[in-house]
C-alpha cells in the first residue's frame, strides 16, 4: 500500500504541485466567499420595506462606508494625502465633474509626493 | 448604444485608466509570490477585489492555511455585504436572478457610481453594465500583464494614480452631504475607521467604520425625518 500511495502522489505531483493545488484551491474559495458577500445585502433585502430607523442606518451607509475606506488613507499616509484630499474635497463641493475632481486628486497628490 | 449603458461607461472610464497601474502592481506582488499569468488572470477575474487580492498575497507568503486565508478574505469583503444591502433599494426593478448576476461586478468604485446616480434618477440593468462590467476584462488583464512582466516595472506611486480610488471616494462622498447630522456620521465613521486600522490588522476598519456611522444615524434619528420627504 505505500508504495500505492507514493506512486499515487508521483502522479499528483507530476500533474499539478501541492502548492498550485492549494492556491487552486484557494482562488476558488476566495472567489465564493467575495461574491456571497456582495450577494448577502442584496438577498437579506431584497423585496422588503425598509421603514423608520432601520431606513436611516441604511442611508447612512454609502457616506459611512466610503469615509471609512478613505479616511485611514487620507489621514494617516502623511500630509501629501492629506492636502491632496483637502483640494480633491474642495473641487467636489465646486460640483466638478467627476473626472476633473479625479484628475486635480491624482495630479496635487503627485505634485505634493515630489516637495513634500 | 443604449444611452443609460453609455452614460455608465462614461462615469467608469476615469478608473479604468486609473486601474491599470494599481493591476500591474498587483500582478508583479502576485508574480513574486510565484503565481504564473494564468493564475493571476484566475484569480483576478474569479475574485475581482482588489483588496481582497492584496491581502491574499499577504496571507500567501506567511503560509496560511487555505481554509483561514478564505475566512479571512470573507471579512476583507464584508463592505461589501452592506454596500449590496444599500444598492438593494435601487435595483428593486431588476428581476432578482439578472440582479444576482450583476452584483458580481459590484466593485467598490461601481458601487459608489451607481449610489451617485441613484441621488438623482432610477438605476437601470444597462446603467449597472456600463458602469461595473467594463472595469473587470481591464483589472484582469492588467493583473495577467503584471505577473507576466513579474518585478521589472518599479514603483508606480510616483505618478499618483493610487490616489485615482481615495479622490473617486471623495468626489462621491461630497454628493451625499445632508448637513450636521451627515457631519457626525462622517466623524464617527472617520474616527472608529481610522483608529482600527491603526490596531487593529486585515480591513475591519471599512465594516467598523461603517457601522459606527449606521449606529449615529439610528441614534440622531426621529420620526419627522422620513415624513419631510
Amino acid at each position: 500500500m505505500p508504495e500505492c500511495s507514493l506512486r499515487l502522489s508521483v502522479i499528483v505531483k507530476l500533474t499539478m504541485s501541492n502548492g498550485d493545488l492549494h492556491l487552486y484551491l484557494a482562488i476558488f474559495g476566495m472567489a465564493i466567499a467575495t461574491y456571497s458577500t456582495r450577494l448577502a445585502g442584496y438577498w437579506l433585502l431584497q423585496g422588503r420595506t425598509i421603514r423608520g430607523r432601520y431606513l436611516a442606518a441604511l442611508e447612512a451607509v454609502p457616506p459611512a462606508i466610503l469615509t471609512a475606506v478613505i479616511a485611514p488613507t487620507v489621514l494617516m499616509e502623511g500630509p501629501a494625502s492629506m492636502l491632496a484630499g483637502a483640494a480633491t474635497l474642495v473641487t467636489a463641493l465646486l460640483r466638478m465633474p467627476l473626472l476633473v475632481t479625479i484628475a486635480v486628486g491624482v495630479a496635487s497628490v503627485a505634485a505634493l509626493r515630489q516637495i513634500m | 448604444m443604449n444611452k443609460d449603458l453609455a452614460q455608465g461607461l462614461r462615469d467608469i472610464s476615469p478608473m479604468m485608466i486609473a486601474y491599470a497601474p494599481i493591476a500591474l502592481l498587483w500582478g508583479t506582488i502576485a508574480a513574486g509570490q510565484g503565481l504564473s499569468p494564468f493564475q493571476a488572470w484566475l484569480m483576478s477575474a474569479g475574485v475581482y477585489s482588489g483588496a481582497a487580492q492584496f491581502v491574499s498575497m499577504d496571507l500567501i507568503e506567511t503560509g496560511m492555511p487555505v481554509l483561514l486565508l478564505v475566512l479571512t478574505i470573507a471579512t476583507v469583503s464584508l463592505r461589501h455585504v452592506l454596500m449590496s444591502a444599500s444598492v438593494s433599494r435601487h435595483i428593486a426593478s431588476i428581476p432578482r436572478a439578472r440582479a444576482s448576476l450583476l452584483l458580481f461586478w459590484l466593485t467598490d468604485e461601481a458601487w459608489a457610481l451607481i449610489e451617485r446616480r441613484a441621488l438623482e434618477r432610477p438605476i437601470s440593468a444597462a446603467y449597472f453594465v456600463g458602469v461595473a462590467v467594463p472595469l473587470w476584462p481591464t483589472w484582469f488583464s492588467f493583473c495577467a500583464l503584471g505577473a507576466w512582466l513579474g518585478n521589472s516595472l518599479g514603483d508606480t506611486s510616483r505618478f499618483g494614480l493610487d490616489f485615482a480610488f481615495a479622490a473617486m471616494f471623495i468626489a462621491v462622498l461630497a454628493g451625499f452631504w445632508k448637513g450636521t447630522r451627515t457631519a457626525l456620521v462622517l466623524v464617527a465613521s472617520a474616527t472608529v475607521a481610522t483608529l482600527a486600522k491603526f490596531y487593529l490588522p486585515g480591513a475591519w476598519y471599512i465594516i467598523l467604520g461603517g457601522i459606527a456611522g449606521m449606529l449615529i444615524a439610528i441614534i440622531g434619528y426621529r420620526e419627522v425625518d422620513h415624513v419631510e420627504r
